[in-house]
């Protein structure tokens, strides 16, 4: 419960991106981010060394398009697998073998099935990476010298500058009030 | 604080939990220790040596690649009858060796078995190198491997030859390509918590710098966490059926055919299983050493080896009894081929590796029943490099007992490899040792996020609002 405070100004400065404010377990981050959420606050984030489902819990409103994609990714390679095979044998280069029609579906499908698997897997991964932003080799909290715990054993809660309840003092002594060990400021 | 009662009514999956890592671990001393091997650790001097054996190898591979394109697959045993050889055997054994580190990474998460957690990255490693080992010889297998672009791949070339689709050896085409950059996908993804991790402990600008580029800006936010996490979720849920149909579709390579010996219903589960079974051994194989070289008793426990050992039992009878059904069906389609197929392999030119065959995955297996042997290293070591050999003679025996002796008897024709046979294969195994202990040395062979998930601090008490 040391609670160091770096506050300089009184204003929400163009220079600011947010409070970040650290705790040393989840279940104070999930507690915090939920009174923060309930205080009003609506640009925030929680950060974790590990997914920590509370804490996405705690922060409602977000989507989650990523079964979509899957799905999308999934039909459009059952489209190319089948279509491409169908093509091949019936359009393209018709050939007799052993007398089977030209459209001999049932062994286009092991090929159908691969191709899914695999426009699917890479919805999944793309899809992912693009809603989460990433890559992104720069942000601000990067800056926070602090936030390199964030991927060791540190849980962190953030509310941003841009907020429109965020302001300097207040939203600081709303953080300190949450028991973390330490709020800090993170520049743009 | 709990209680004496409850600490009392540990509930079992609590006691399963302390089973697979050592007692006293924070979030912090996971992280240092798995990550201080890549970051600060000098190399032992066994990784040196493994690194050494591995590139000694590989440069035999080099050697037998490079004389097979000057003078063609005249330099391989292979002949009239026997067409397929070592190309085609070990191509099935590394990929069979492959499968256990995707039921490790998809069919266990799916499952909700923690113990994967400690084994899983190097398994998804293994199941990689395992896959490039294997890709070489289907590539190189007509010592045409330039050639190999319109055998394989669709493309409207000048000739306007489009492959066959009809046929199991174009589906294994997808089947493996689609399988291993699917792995590769799985495992990165997997990695990127950890290399965010590496970015932000290494000291080194060089380090700071590609671990920076590769963590892709990753900082574990809550949002990003949950998408990550479906993400998984769904690759595990999409890899369970691919694994499952990638043996699957390599047994149809041998079962589409009119061989005695490779055509019979019973081979997609016999194989599937064979590969998990293989897998397992070599996983095994494999985690023995690391964990005596890098300290990682506390996080893979002899829990961890005792549950493989289980798997190799249980797939191992599922091989087994593939074996005895494929001796039943001899004998009961009545059929003069498939009968003279099976005692030929009993009592031909190649039954003792048959019998050592039936001794290395039928019997030798029996003794993971006794928990003694489940959890005695030196035992499930040995175990493991018997079953690895057992697996290999099984292609071995189902490759060319089954060509050799063809319908005629005038074509008759014995199968022997050559040297440059021999070289090819140990330069595949060269491979697989250089990448893996290069992976290793640069990345976290075991999943640091995953790990900190399995102790008890990780778990959020009932908050409520």
């Amino acid at each position: 419960m040391d609670q160091a405070m770096h506050s300089t100004g009184s204003s929400a400065g163009p220079g600011l991106y947010g409070l970040l404010a650290e705790f040393d377990n989840p279940n104070d981050l999930v507690r915090a981010t939920r009174q923060a959420y309930a205080a009003g606050y609506r640009k925030l984030d929680a950060y974790s060394p590990y997914p920590v489902e509370e804490a996405w819990e705690a922060i409602p409103h977000h989507t989650n398009r990523v079964p979509l994609a899957v799905l999308c990714g999934a039909l459009a390679g059952i489209c190319a697998g089948f279509g491409l095979q169908a093509w091949a044998s019936t359009i393209y280069y018709p050939m007799n073998v052993g007398g089977r029609p030209d459209l001999s579906w049932p062994s286009f499908i092991p090929i159908t099935f691969e191709l899914a698997v695999l426009f699917a897997s890479f919805a999944a991964v793309f899809g992912m990476l693009m809603m989460n932003g990433l890559p992104q080799p720069y942000h601000p909290l990067f800056n926070s010298p602090h936030f390199a715990t964030a991927s060791r054993d540190r849980f962190f809660l953030c509310i941003e500058a841009q907020d429109p309840l965020f302001d300097r003092q207040d939203t600081l002594r709303f953080l300190a009030s949450l028991e973390p060990r330490e709020v800090a400021e993170v520049e743009n | 604080m709990e209680n004496t009662s409850t600490v009392k009514e540990l509930s079992l999956a609590e006691r399963e939990r302390a089973a697979v890592i050592g007692p006293g671990h924070t979030f912090a001393t996971i992280t240092d220790k798995i990550a201080s091997i890549v970051l600060h650790e000098p190399s032992p001097a066994s990784w040196w040596l493994g690194l050494l054996i591995g590139l000694t190898l590989l440069s035999g591979l080099g050697l037998a690649v490079g004389y097979l394109l000057f003078k063609g697959t005249g330099i391989w045993g292979i002949n009239i009858p026997v067409g397929w050889g070592f190309a085609i055997i070990n191509f099935v054994w590394w990929i069979g060796i492959g499968h256990a580190g995707t039921l490790i990474s998809a069919i266990l998460l799916l499952l909700k078995q923690r113990w994967r957690t400690s084994i899983n990255r190097f398994a998804e490693a293994m199941t990689l190198f395992a896959v490039a080992c294997a890709a070489i010889f289907p590539v190189i297998h007509t010592g045409r491997p330039w050639l190999a672009a319109y055998w394989l791949f669709p493309y409207p070339n000048t000739m306007a030859l489009m492959p066959q689709f009809r046929s199991p050896l174009m589906w294994d085409v997808f089947a493996v390509s689609t399988y291993g950059t699917v792995s590769l996908l799985f495992w990165y993804v997997g990695l990127i918590p950890d290399l965010a991790t590496l970015r932000d402990r290494a000291s080194a600008k060089f380090q700071k710098i590609v671990y920076g580029i590769l963590s892709l800006g990753w900082r574990g936010s809550a949002v990003h966490w949950h998408r990550y996490e479906t993400a998984s979720l769904l690759l595990a849920g999409l890899a369970t059926p691919l694994v499952l149909s990638v043996h699957t579709i390599v047994s149809f390579d041998f079962a589409v055919s009119v061989i005695p010996g490779w055509h019979a219903t019973i081979f997609p589960p016999y194989f599937v299983a064979g590969a998990i079974f293989s897998g397992f051994a070599m996983v095994v194989t494999l985690s023995i050493p690391i964990r005596a070289i890098y300290g990682l008793h506390d996080f893979i426990t002899i829990k961890h080896l005792e549950n493989m050992a289980k798997v190799m039992l249980a797939t191992g009878w599922i091989v087994f009894y593939g074996y005895l059904m494929e001796i039943f069906i001899a004998w009961y389609s009545g059929n003069e081929y498939e009968r003279y197929m099976m005692i030929n392999r009993q009592m031909g030119p190649y039954a003792p590796f048959y019998w050592a065959l039936i001794f290395c995955n039928g019997i030798a297996p029996q003794i993971f029943w006794w928990k003694k042997a489940r959890t005695s290293i030196p035992i499930l070591f040995i175990m493991s490099i018997v079953i690895n050999i057992g697996m290999w003679l099984e292609r071995f025996i189902i490759v060319v007992t089954s060509l050799h002796r063809d319908f005629l008897p005038s074509s008759w024709g014995m199968y022997w490899p050559t040297i440059w046979d021999w070289m090819t294969y140990a330069g595949t195994l060269g491979l697989f040792l250089t990448l893996f202990f290069l992976f290793i040395r640069v990345l976290p062979m075991i999943s640091i996020f995953e790990m900190r998930t399995i102790i008890p601090q990780a778990k959020v008490a009932g908050v409520h609002k």
